[in-house]
């Protein structure tokens, strides 16, 4: 957690990872520097998860170049894994071994002598709150609380980036904010995030700065409040029809909003004021089953810069 | 950093979690012995004695029992390096958790080895016990067959832990038991010298490092050394080991660095 806030930590340019034929991440060009909460925002497939692993020097570069820390993964990666903290999509925690066992043994991986490693794991359970469970064994925790171990794990060698591959994923809202909470925590201390996610809350809540990537490319860049005023609207009314859903919203909406995004289940209308645009398609005769008017979101964002969800 | 130093943390790892079932597997490692050479030494020897003349005028247990000891270790080191090490691929994924640390996939495959390796030695100091309390051991020599014990374990170990992580699932695990090791341990010379097998069998059975390691270890437990041809068991045994850990390598690296 040494050093200096912007300074460059991970740059990236033109880097590649092919399989075979497919191109999971297609030139990408981006820069990370210390204390930053960065994120990568895409849905399955998009090339995030290859991303990581290719930061956290477990999958070799195909083409262009990256440095970590200013040193190259394919020469350095002994040295880079050391100063980095991995949550990886999928636990990798040991179930036959206790929780406290788990991050002992994972800061042995880092060469940490054992005595040291006792009072460590100590203050990271403390820190996630899983201290009473310190002496069970791992497979009877919750989802949550494997997150949680999973996360207190990697910063058993204090790391000076912490690499957080989807960390809630599959969990339910309440285990997501706690684990938020953490994470926000760790920022404030000064740890740099680097996250993939692909839910926008989480995107919003933790990110100063994110890319959005699509079918391996990035698609744009910037912090969430720039990426919705540069791609969105302020507000966006939801409309959602029973049968009666019009086929051509032109004739309602027109001067009313900027844009209109018709998906199967709802209408979007993207507008700067969106209780005038909702009065004014309710004058003009169009009665939908339900009106929401809500703050634009990344989801639009991306929307918008691909014509899909995130989560389909 | 050496490799060695490195491969010493996953071999902790694997002792932490051996450290939970270790009672279990100590009952194992003495039980199996008594059973084997009470059925089979004793037991079947009494006929076999009375019937046959085995090379040296030597009892059928003592020639059963060095056979015994290679013959678990290979059972012992083919289990150890397959469900673990697809587990610890696909399913447990602890060499994932390694490898997002300063380990690399070398370091990974040697720490586990060492792990086989010392628990085929403590399997194997057992059965040398056992099987000298029962009588079989005529030589002081016959302490060498603990090292040569771990050879012929690794001599397994290695390729079959190339083979399971080459593999996607665990069904050849099985057909590897059933068709490889089984074969091997019924007709490596074992419970019967080669020469009574028909001609081409016997051929085989000269390939496998079992036959080998079984010979080598019956050398030294009745101290009947020929120097040569032990050599080239040994060396024998050695290479089955190189070609293992070079292939184990290849598929580990393939399978871990993608």
């Amino acid at each position: 957690m040494a050093g200096q806030n912007g300074q460059l930590l991970i740059q990236a340019r033109g880097l590649v990872k092919r399989f075979g034929e497919l191109a999971a991440v297609d030139a990408i060009d981006f820069d990370l520097q210390r204390g930053e909460a960065f994120g990568f925002l895409g849905p399955n497939g998009a090339g995030k998860t290859s991303t990581m692993r290719m930061i956290g020097c477990v999958s070799p570069v195909t083409d262009g170049t990256l440095r970590v820390f200013g040193l190259d993964p394919g020469r350095d990666g002994v040295e880079i894994r050391g100063r980095l903290g991995v949550v990886p999509q999928q636990d990798t925690l040991d179930m036959e071994l206790t929780v406290r066992e788990n991050i002992v043994i994972y800061g042995r991986y880092f060469g940490l002598p054992r005595k040291e490693l006792g009072a460590r794991a100590d203050e990271l359970l403390e820190f996630v709150e899983l201290t009473e469970r310190a002496n069970d064994k791992v497979e009877p925790l919750s989802g949550g609380m494997k997150r949680r171990l999973t996360i207190a794990r990697s910063l058993v060698n204090d790391p000076e980036v912490m690499l957080l591959d989807e960390p809630t994923t599959g969990l339910d809202p309440q285990a997501r904010h706690v684990v938020w909470d953490r994470l926000y925590r760790l920022k404030r201390q000064g740890v740099t995030l680097v996250l993939t996610t692909h839910y926008m809350d989480e995107a919003e809540q933790l990110c100063d700065r994110l890319v959005v990537m699509d079918k391996g490319k990035i698609v744009a860049e910037g912090s969430p409040r720039e990426l919705i005023e540069r791609y969105s609207t302020r507000e966006v009314v939801e409309l959602r029809f029973d049968e009666s859903r019009p086929d051509d919203f032109g004739y309602w909406t027109d001067g009313l909003v900027n844009r209109v995004e018709s998906l199967p289940d709802r209408v979007l209308l993207y507008t700067d004021d969106g209780d005038a645009a909702s009065h004014g398609i309710h004058e003009r005769g169009l009665v939908p089953e339900s009106v929401l008017v809500r703050r634009s979101t990344l989801e639009d964002v991306f929307l918008h810069l691909t014509g899909r969800t995130l989560i389909e | 950093m050496s490799s060695l130093a490195l491969a010493l943390r996953p071999l902790e790892f694997f002792l932490t979690q051996y450290k939970r079932v270790w009672r279990g597997t100590a009952v194992t490692s003495v039980v199996t012995p008594v059973i084997y050479l009470l059925a089979l030494g004793v037991g079947l020897g009494v006929f076999v004695d009375r019937s046959t003349d085995l090379p040296n005028g030597i009892s059928y247990l003592e020639f059963v029992a060095p056979g015994l000891m290679a013959a678990t270790a290979m059972q012992l080191a083919t289990f150890e390096s397959s469900w673990p090490v697809l587990s610890a691929i696909k399913w447990d994924r602890q060499y994932h958790a390694m490898l997002a640390t300063p380990l690399r996939y070398g370091d990974i495959l040697l720490g586990h080895q060492t792990f086989v390796a010392a628990r085929i030695f403590m399997t194997a100091t057992v059965y040398l016990v056992v099987i000298t309390a029962f009588g079989a051991v005529s030589s002081p020599l016959g302490i060498l067959a603990i090292p040569v014990t771990v050879l012929v374990g690794l001599s397994f170990s290695l390729p079959i832990a190339a083979w399971a992580a080459h593999t996607q699932t665990e069904v050849s695990f099985v057909a590897i038991f059933r068709f490889v090791i089984l074969p091997m341990f019924l007709f490596s010379g074992t419970f019967f010298p080669l020469s009574k097998l028909p001609a081409p069998l016997e051929a085989i059975a000269y390939l496998t490092p079992l036959w080998h390691g079984v010979t080598l270890c019956r050398d030294l437990t009745l101290g009947d050394i020929e120097v040569w041809s032990d050599l080239l068991h040994l060396g024998y045994l050695l290479v089955c080991c190189a070609v293992g850990l070079a292939l184990a390598r290849m598929t580990y690296r393939r399978r871990l660095v993608v």
